[in-house]
Parts: structure tokens; sequence; C-alpha cells
């Protein structure tokens, strides 16, 4: 339509149309920069700030002089302290997302396939109503049930009194708990909604060719879910490996983690460049893995 | 056989929202409990909500939170919402930067977000503080206003703003009369969502709050590693009942994908 109104004042010179494309510019230069210069100093700016930071012998504030070191990079491939720790962060990444998948996925089959009309919506929104609230009161509601004297402890005692004090806390499977129930609605939801998007005629056809349950899931459910599985695997994993207020409060010192150690190093030991080091290893690590799972992603979706 | 499987699937769904809820639950009832000592039986009391009112802490962190939350919705839903407006009705160089810068708040760790505006805001002079939070807080809220009034704007095309400039609006009168009102479900919609990030923040807020100044999850955070009182249940409580009614608030305003 307006491309048409353009053409109808084309014979009055190139003017109208020079002032419409004028026009459209301010428009999108008022629309869009506003964003575009916050983003800067908030996004942009800062993680350059970091890369920079992270090159620093001594973070340049108050007057301090800082020369250029790769030292700390250079200590994260020598001690082997900062090896274990991403190990372990990684493995926990791994565990809380094998966990998530194992519990979510067939929650997300049931919902999607096996429970109809009023229920699906109540339970979906029940499910996913827990995982927009806080993160920090839903990890602290966790030591309420697993410390000693906490609501575990004392439903174990209930059913057998001579049973010896019961505490969780601060173990690396309070950790993990915590984190799955954090992250196991995302996992849920991505499932669900590539599940719910399944043709039942689909489904029909399979059973009409005597595909059996088993053949039906395997051959048709799984593969056409799988880009709704792999979602919510990477939108777990990159999370937690990057999380430290949840293996904080549940961990204690079983908690130490590579996020727990770049916290300390702005909050306590205000070693900025080391924290920045940190940050940015845990950041090319966050990449990389988007970066092999983007072919997988993309593939996944064309062969839709 | 059939009659087992349905009743399988039944339990297991009631095991899962057992496992999400029972934590919450069991917090919530320690807020009513007497005893300092999280004693059980549980005996009924307010006496931790009433304690609150005369925590002066809490209160002027409560404060914060609310202050800064309302004012990161209103800035993250106008800046978000007029992006959305251009990502949807114009192609423009620049549009790919613009969507990339608006990737990394929602998917790289909060922790690397967190450290990297703390250097710079620190560096560069714009200090720690609740201003540092709001430019925070806004940079996270904004690509989810953009996603939610997107797939509004994505649902009812241009057809209806070209039909009023074809009557002879403005461009003006044509977005307040017309594109306003058909995205309205969803700019309200994407404000409580806003809100509700805002509010809900903790990593953000925790790195860029200089001491004597923070928000409720930021005090939460330092009671629960200093050792914590039931007082903080009864917080937690409101914190959670807070926020579970808001987003069952946008639930109805917005089913997800956007479709209504």
């Amino acid at each position: 339509m307006r491309h048409r109104r353009a053409c109808a004042f084309r014979f009055s010179g190139g003017g109208y149309r020079m002032m419409q494309e004028a026009r459209r510019r301010v428009a999108i230069g008022f629309l869009t920069a506003p964003a575009y210069v916050w983003l800067t100093v908030t996004v942009l700016l800062p993680l350059s700030a970091m890369l920079f930071f992270s090159f620093l012998t001594v973070a340049p504030i108050g007057g301090r002089e800082a020369q250029f070191t790769p030292e700390h990079y250079l200590t994260f491939v020598d001690k082997e302290f900062y090896r274990t720790l991403t190990w372990r962060s990684l493995r926990l990444g791994f565990d809380v997302t094998l966990a998530c998948v194992l519990i979510g996925y067939p929650a997300a089959l049931a919902l999607a396939k096996y429970v109809r009309g009023r229920w699906r919506e109540a339970i979906f929104l029940l499910i996913v109503l827990p995982f927009w609230s806080n993160a920090l009161v839903r990890t602290f509601s966790w030591t309420m049930v697993l410390r000693e004297g906490g609501f575990l402890d004392r439903a174990i005692h209930w059913f057998s009194p001579d049973a010896p004090p019961f505490s969780m806390l601060f173990t690396y499977p309070a950790i993990v708990l915590g984190l799955v129930h954090s992250f196991l609605p995302y996992v849920i939801l991505t499932c669900y909604i590539s599940l719910e998007a399944i043709d039942d005629s689909l489904l029909e056809a399979a059973r009409s060719l005597g595909a059996n349950a088993l053949q039906m899931f395997l051959r048709v459910m799984l593969p056409l879910s799988l880009p709704g599985l792999f979602a919510g695997v990477i939108l777990t994993f990159i999370p937690v490996i990057g999380s430290f207020m949840e293996p904080r409060i549940l961990g204690g010192r079983a908690g130490i983690m590579l996020g727990t150690v770049i916290e300390d190093q702005f909050t306590t030991v205000f070693n900025w460049p080391r924290g920045a080091a940190l940050s940015f290893i845990m950041l090319g690590i966050v990449l990389l893995i988007f970066a092999a799972s983007a072919p997988l992603l993309r593939g996944r979706l064309k062969g839709l | 056989m059939r009659g087992f499987g349905i009743w399988a699937i039944r339990f297991y769904l009631a095991l899962l929202l057992l496992f999400l809820y029972l934590p919450i639950v069991v917090m919530v009832l320690l807020a009513f409990n007497q005893s300092p000592l999280y004693e059980l039986p549980i005996v009924w009391d307010t006496v931790w909500f009433q304690s609150l009112v005369h925590n002066d802490r809490l209160i002027r962190a409560g404060l914060n939170s609310v202050g800064l939350a309302l004012a990161n919705t209103l800035i993250a839903t106008v800046l978000g919402t007029m992006t959305a407006i251009a990502f949807a009705r114009y192609s423009f160089r620049g549009k790919a930067l613009l969507e990339l810068m608006l990737f990394p708040p929602i998917t790289i760790p909060w922790l690397i977000i967190g450290t990297s505006m703390l250097i710079f805001f620190f560096w560069i002079g714009i200090g720690r503080g609740l201003h540092a939070m709001l430019l925070g807080h806004v940079a996270l809220s904004m690509p989810y206003v953009i996603m939610v009034v997107g797939a509004r704007l994505k649902g009812h095309g241009s057809a209806l703003e070209e039909a009023a400039a074809t009557l002879g609006a403005s461009p003006w009168q044509a977005f307040w009369r017309v594109s306003l009102p058909v995205m309205a479900p969803g700019v309200v919609a994407a404000s409580l969502f806003a809100f509700a990030v805002s509010f809900d923040q903790f990593v953000i807020s925790y790195f860029l709050a200089p001491p004597g100044v923070s928000t409720l999850p930021v005090e939460i955070y330092a009671a629960i590693r200093k050792g914590f009182t039931p007082e903080i249940n009864a917080i937690s409580t409101i914190i959670i009942l807070f926020s579970m009614g808001l987003m069952l608030l946008f639930a109805r305003l917005y089913r997800f994908g956007g479709e209504r």
C-alpha cells in the first residue's frame, strides 16, 4: 500500500520519495537509538572492559599503576586448582541437566499427549509458576527441608524415632537437588512446547502403519521433539555452570565452584583482574557450547 | 492396562508437583511458627510478620526493590516497545547488531554480566548504587519486553495502520488511535514481566550494591549467610506470593506463544 502511494507520486519528482525515506530513517533512529545506547553501556562496553581488565596486574582504580600481563590466564593453565574447579562446574552442569531431562521429559510427554483440557492447562501453569518466582527464595526454602532438624529430618524420625540425625545440607547432592528444582520447569516448558506441536495425525499414521507404542515414540515423537529438548538442555546447562548462589547456600564448603570463586574475587578477595580472567574463561566455555550446539539445533529445525 | 497407565501418569505428575512445591510450602509454614529456632510442632503465630514492621533494614531494602522495579518497568517497557515496533515494521541496517546485543543478557550467566558491569561502572565513574542497578535491570528486562510485544505485533500485521494512513491519519494519529490499542495487551503483559524480572533480580543487584544500599534479595542473601531467623521466612513468603501473583496475572494476559 505504502509502495503504491509512493509510485503515484513518482511523477512529481524524487522529492516526495526522498522525504519519505528521510522520514523512515528518522523514525527508525528515534525508535532504536535508546536501546542501542543502553545496551552499549550495559553489555558491549562492560564485556570489553572486562576483557581489558583480565590482562592487567591490578585494577587501575584509585590511581594505581597497572601493567599488562597474561599471568591470570597462565595461572589458570598452570594451577591444577582452577582446572579442577572448571571440571567441577561442568560436572555440576552435566548432573543437573541430566536429572532435569530424565525427570522433565516424561512429564512433558505425559502432559502434552495424555492429559487433556482444563487439567492440562492447570498442571502446566502449576509447573511453570514456581519457575517465575524468586530463585534465591526457592534456594533458601530448600535449607528448611534439608538441614538437621529440618522437614526431612523430622519426617524420618516420625517414621523411625531411633534413626540418627539426618542432614543433607552442605553436600553436593543438595546443590544438585536445589538446581534441579530451579531448572526443571524450564526443561518441561521447552519439551512440552515441541511435543505439543506434533500433529496427532502423524501418530495415527504411524499406528495404522503398524508401529507399536515404543516404535512410535522412538521414530516419531522423540525425533520431532529434539529441538525443544536441546533448547532445554542448553538453557539449563549454561546458567548452572555460572551459578554461585545455589552452591554457596546449599553446598557450603562442598560447594566451591568456578562461580563461587569468581564471586569471591569481586566481593572478598578484591582481585578484579583475576576475577575478570576467570569470568572470561567461563564466557569462552559458554560460547563454545553455543557454537557446538548451533548446527545441531539448526539442522534439527530445518529437518522439521 | 490402559487404566493403569493413566493412573501411573497421574501419580507421576502429582509427585512432580509435590517436589516443586514442598520446599516452598515448608518455608511458608515455618514463617508462621512461633519458635525462633524452627522447632516443631508448629505453634501458629504471626510474630515474625509483625517484627518485619520494625526491621528498618528490610523495610528500606523493600522500598528500594519496589522503587527500582517501578522505574525499571517504565523505562524497559517504553524502550522495549519502541524497539519491538522498529523490528516488526522496518528492516534496516544495524538490525542484526541490535538483535545480537539483546542476546547476552538472557543467555550468558548473570554472574558474567554482573561482574562486567561492576568493573565498567566502577572504572568510568558511574559507580555502584540504585542508579547502576537500574541500568543493569533495564538491560535484562528489555529483551523480554521486545519478545512479548513483538509476538503481539507479529500476530497483527501492519494492515490496520496502513488503512488508517489511507484514510488520512497522520503517523502520530495512527500510532495513538490504532497501533497502541492493538498492542496494549502485549504491552501490559510485558510491563508486568519487566516488573517481576527486576523485583526478583539478585545477581546483578548483588554486584552493584554498595555497602548500606540493598534490595530485598541482596538483604536476604546476606541474612542467609550470617544465620537467619524466621523473619527471613516471613519476608520470603511475602515475596514469593507476590511474584507468583504477578505471574498468574501475566499468564492471563499473555498466553504462552502469544496466540491471543
